[in-house]
């Protein structure tokens, strides 16, 4: 008790207050006079009364030393007055403090915005009870190494496993939602009954699908999202019980989702409801439209449930021939199937910020050390006036902990901002698509990251310079001629740091190269059509019997839904400045899949899956998209239900399946070669990219919406002028055709391709990646600038003596940039070693371009290398300038 | 000088202590004095070394410090033993009689010889 009062007596003593000094001091001058008082009366001279005082007492300077110390902890004393010290060094020199506070600010801000986004995605645990237990559940097709599961085999899948505590489906489902604006498709997703227990998740409100709710006979209920129910329902708890029409069905609100919920594969989805209505597609096996997530039995590992799925899927096959040939089972830990995708994008930027923080704390070590070294005299003058070295040390150490706390906390600050930007870049489909993105914030786990790279950094600084203080050669430093030794030694130190650096420089310069040469490649792969002056917006029509808003028709049958969407198409194509319209059931650019099975009539067949994209077009298509037709004919209006199937294949198909023939007049048709499936041939087009940029450019074939038509289409249109300004014309003109008839994610054709998600991730990678290279450069050449300036200033004698003794600017322009030239080639030499390496491991990252891609070195080198050139001919200009009687003579 | 013991460490506080309850209030000079008379002018004491002691015992809260006007009109600052000084004095004293005590018994004569 006695002890903490004393601590805390002490602690508070650390605020030096000058009333306590005073007082001290006005006790020890009544002590002294009263004890010379005593003396003059026991007869003492008054000298000899106060060298007796001042003899008892031991020394007053001692005495209020000991005080002093009493009065606080000695080391915090110290530590505040290094504190002091530093800030008033630091204050003294702006331009140092303010360059090295922000790059560090630079560096560590970098690092933080990145970490954040890091910690979203892949630390954090998904919101699902045991997350690392979930296992994604798929089929693995020949042309898909996962692909939907069919209703069928899920059924089987979920009754023969062994593996699987729980076993539940989704997939991805949409309805037309009547709002006080109108009529609005609405993402949303269809679930087998266990599909929230499985994941551990219970709502927030309402219950859960009772088991069974998904059997045909069972009421339609659906479970609202937290942000749904927010924004449409104004977060009242009485919506549950609620009835609302969902495409004309009327369906219970039944509960919640919490808030957190998310599930990046169905990210968008805002109703979740049950299977219980299976579609005509999804009781025949062959049609796969599903995906499902398993949760592990106790100490079933992932390997294990694949080879048990695999087994039973090998089961199905022998059972089910026609449908299941060669459909294999996919298992895969869920969590890779969420963020799979963006691991190596982060990674890859997390590696660049680290980069950078790097070179910028080089950078400041480095001119921390040129700081060391001009004040070489100041430490050897504080020595010898009795400084320890260790309080030396400690000294320097205290500077650069301030150093590094400013440094942090305006990284921190920085970061954050970056944060929110980087965030606010995301478009609203890339965060349905990486939900988990929507937790960023600045939590224990970012905060814990900036420590460590404080405390790292801070070591950094704390141990250059003290490497490098001169507590042995204190007496040499004080010596005036004193020069040459410590320059050489601090330039041998400072110079690879400065390799260092360019090395680093080099690495994210080629990175960047290679990433935005990939992106550039990605934006430039042959779309065999024209995006430009091109606007796409998706429709879709009503289509049930029980609609309860009688304003809006319904289109049940084929007959009564080809001549809506003839209608929309002439109404779009009248619109002031399109020149034509056209409908394809999936846009180019999205992807492959929605695809078909096909059989060549007259060719061997054993069964195996043709698989070929499958695309329902309008008559106008191909000339709407602009693609070439390279043999045969397109499709006319004329190609109707009452004439025979035709159909148009791209060149992709024709050498696939036709090579060495004439596929025109061919016919092929589904598995069983069926009769109504039969189609004929009758026009090539150019490989039209289906894919997404990356992939690969699969057969395609397209078949005429006359004799073929959907509820769901896209609706695009060749404008004349502006496509952006149409979106709204057009999709005004489709709701004045029926104002049920929903209309949604309106875009150019341009905006789509820039906003796919490949482009998407490509184009953040490349912009990041690139901004960190631009600064490495730049950190870079200003190091390598120091590093030289420092040494032209450190040689100004010998430089003068040289110029006394005849040497021409020439050769000292030589001189100098020869030492640059040397840092910069060993700098780019190793950086490009390094880069080759590292550039093998962003591979997965790369498209159409190699991981050594020569041009790409060569312009880094070329670029790198002419800013340092750029760089060191200033300080080499200033060597050269120097007047060698005026440099003499100052020394 | 040679022959005067220097104070021990620890035990200057006790003096101080024992001093102050003996005396009542008094200034630092005062109580250095007390103790040279009291030690039978066997002790040497350096003044100064003093006054960190007081600021221990003024921390400890075991007295406690005010400005006032010594005997012959000199301003000092007098020092007076608190509740808390009175308890730690007890308690030292104890201790520090049950030390000598222990001592005494090692240090004396052995009488079983």
């Amino acid at each position: 008790m006695r002890r903490i009062r004393v601590w805390l007596l002490k602690i508070f003593g650390i605020v030096p207050r000058q009333q306590q000094e005073q007082d001290f001091s006005d006790e020890l001058a009544s002590h002294l006079q009263l004890h010379i008082d005593d003396n003059l009366r026991a007869g003492m001279s008054p000298e000899q009364a106060r060298r007796e005082a001042l003899l008892k007492l031991g020394g007053v300077e001692r005495t209020r030393q000991a005080h002093r110390e009493g009065r606080t902890i000695p080391f915090l004393e110290t530590l505040l007055q290094d504190i002091r010290y530093a800030l008033r060094q630091l204050r003294r020199n702006p331009g140092f403090t303010v360059t090295a506070i922000l790059m560090l600010a630079l560096g560590i801000g970098a690092s933080i915005a990145i970490f954040a986004f890091v910690d979203a995605a892949l630390l954090k645990p998904l919101p699902y009870a045991d997350p690392t237990r979930l296992a994604d559940v798929a089929e693995h097709g020949v042309a898909f190494p996962r692909s939907n599961i069919s209703m069928q085999d899920f059924i089987d899948w979920k009754r023969l496993n062994k593996v699987f505590s729980s076993l539940d489906a989704y997939t991805g489902s949409g309805y037309l939602l009547n709002t006080p604006s109108g009529v609005e498709p609405v993402p949303a997703a269809r679930v087998s009954d266990g599909f929230f227990r499985t994941l551990g998740v219970r709502p927030l409100l309402g219950r859960d699908f009772y088991s069974g709710e998904d059997q045909p006979n069972a009421p339609a209920t659906t479970i609202v999202t937290y942000g749904t129910w927010q924004r449409r329902f104004g977060g009242r708890k009485d919506v549950i019980g609620q009835t609302i029409t969902l495409s004309g069905t009327p369906t219970t609100i039944i509960g919640i989702l919490p808030e957190g919920f998310h599930f990046a594969p169905r990210g968008s989805a805002e109703f979740w409801s049950t299977v219980h209505e299976l579609s005509p597609c999804e009781k025949r096996r062959s049609c796969h439209n599903l995906f499902a997530i398993g949760r592990l039995k106790d100490g079933v590992s992932f390997d294990t449930a694949q080879s048990d799925m695999a087994g039973i899927a090998k089961q199905l096959e022998i059972q089910y021939p026609g449908s299941n040939r060669d459909q294999g089972a996919h298992i895969g830990p869920l969590s890779e199937l969420i963020v799979g995708q963006i691991r190596p994008i982060l990674l890859v930027l997390l590696t660049g910020a680290c980069l950078l923080l790097i070179i910028a704390c080089v950078n400041v070590a480095s001119l921390l050390l040129v700081r060391s070294e001009s004040r070489r005299r100041e430490f050897a003058v504080r020595g010898a006036l009795g400084a320890s070295p260790t309080r030396l040390v400690r000294q320097f150490i205290t500077e650069g902990l301030v150093l590094v706390a400013a440094g942090a906390l305006t990284g921190l600050a920085a970061g954050t901002i970056a944060m929110r930007l980087l965030l606010s870049l995301v478009s609203k489909d890339m965060l349905d698509s990486m939900p988990y993105l929507g937790h960023l914030t600045l939590n224990t786990h970012v905060l814990g990251f900036t420590a460590a790279i404080a405390l790292l950094a801070a070591a950094i600084f704390s141990l250059t310079p003290v490497l490098r203080l001169p507590t042995a050669a204190l007496r040499e430093a004080l010596n005036e001629g004193d020069r040459g030794s410590a320059g050489t030694l601090w330039r041998r130190l400072g110079a690879n740091l400065v390799i260092l650096e360019l090395t680093i420089a080099v690495v994210l310069l080629v990175g960047a190269g290679l990433i935005g040469k990939s992106f550039y490649r990605l934006l430039h792969v042959d779309l065999a059509f024209e995006p430009s002056n091109l606007a796409t917006l998706y429709v879709s029509l009503p289509r049930n019997t029980n609609n309860v808003s009688p304003p809006s028709n319904t289109y049940n049958k084929d007959e009564a839904l080809l001549p809506v969407v003839h209608k929309i198409l002439d109404r779009a194509s009248s619109l002031p400045g399109v020149s034509s319209a056209a409908a394809v059931s999936v846009l180019p650019v999205s992807g492959n899949g929605n695809t078909d099975w096909i059989r060549v009539v007259g060719h061997p067949f054993h069964g195996e899956h043709n698989e070929v994209n499958e695309r329902e077009v309008s008559s106008g298509y191909f000339k709407t998209i602009q693609a070439r037709l390279m043999r045969g004919r397109l499709f006319t209006e004329q190609d109707d239900s009452t004439r025979p199937r035709v159909t148009v294949i791209n060149k992709a198909f024709a050498d696939k399946y036709f090579p060495g023939e004439d596929p025109l007049g061919k016919k092929y048709g589904d598995g069983d070669l069926k009769p109504d499936s039969i189609r004929e041939i009758v026009g090539i087009v150019d490989n039209i990219r289906e894919s997404s940029l990356d992939e690969e450019i699969w057969p395609a074939e397209y078949a005429p919406v006359n004799q073929s038509t959907d509820y769901y289409f896209a609706l695009l249109v060749r404008t004349e002028g502006d496509e952006k300004s149409i979106l709204p014309a057009l999709a005004t003109a489709v709701h004045q055709i029926d104002p049920g008839i929903g209309t949604n994610d309106e875009q150019t054709m341009t905006q789509r391709i820039n906003s796919s998600q490949t482009a998407y991730l490509h184009r953040s990678a490349a912009w990041l990646v690139g901004g960190f290279a631009a600064l490495a450069l730049l950190l870079g050449v200003v190091g390598l600038y120091g590093v030289i300036a420092y040494s032209v200033s450190q040689r100004t004698r010998e430089i003068g003596v040289r110029m006394a003794l005849g040497a021409a600017r020439g050769s000292v322009y030589q001189l100098i940039l020869k030492e640059a030239g040397r840092l910069t080639l060993a700098g780019i030499g190793a950086g490009i070693v390094c880069s080759v390496i590292s550039a093998s491991l962003i591979k997965k990252l790369l498209f159409g371009t190699r991981s050594w891609d020569l041009p790409t070195l060569v312009a880094v080198a070329v670029l790198l290398g002419s800013a340092a050139l750029l760089a060191s001919f200033i300080p080499a200009r200033r060597a050269a300038s120097i007047n060698p009687v005026e440099a003499l003579r100052a020394e | 000088m040679g022959d005067k013991t220097d104070v021990w460490q620890g035990t200057l506080a006790l003096m101080v202590l024992k001093t102050l309850e003996s005396m009542g209030p008094l200034h630092g000079y005062g109580i250095a004095r007390r103790i040279e008379q009291t030690s039978g002018d066997l002790l040497s004491l350096n003044y100064g070394t003093l006054y960190p002691a007081l600021l221990r015992l003024e921390q400890e809260g075991a007295i406690a410090s005010e400005w006032g006007q010594s005997e012959n009109n000199r301003r000092a600052k007098f020092y007076s033993l608190t509740r808390a000084g009175r308890r730690l004095l007890h308690e030292e004293t104890q201790s520090w009689e049950q030390t000598t005590a222990i001592l005494a018994r090692f240090l004396a004569p052995s009488e079983e010889s």
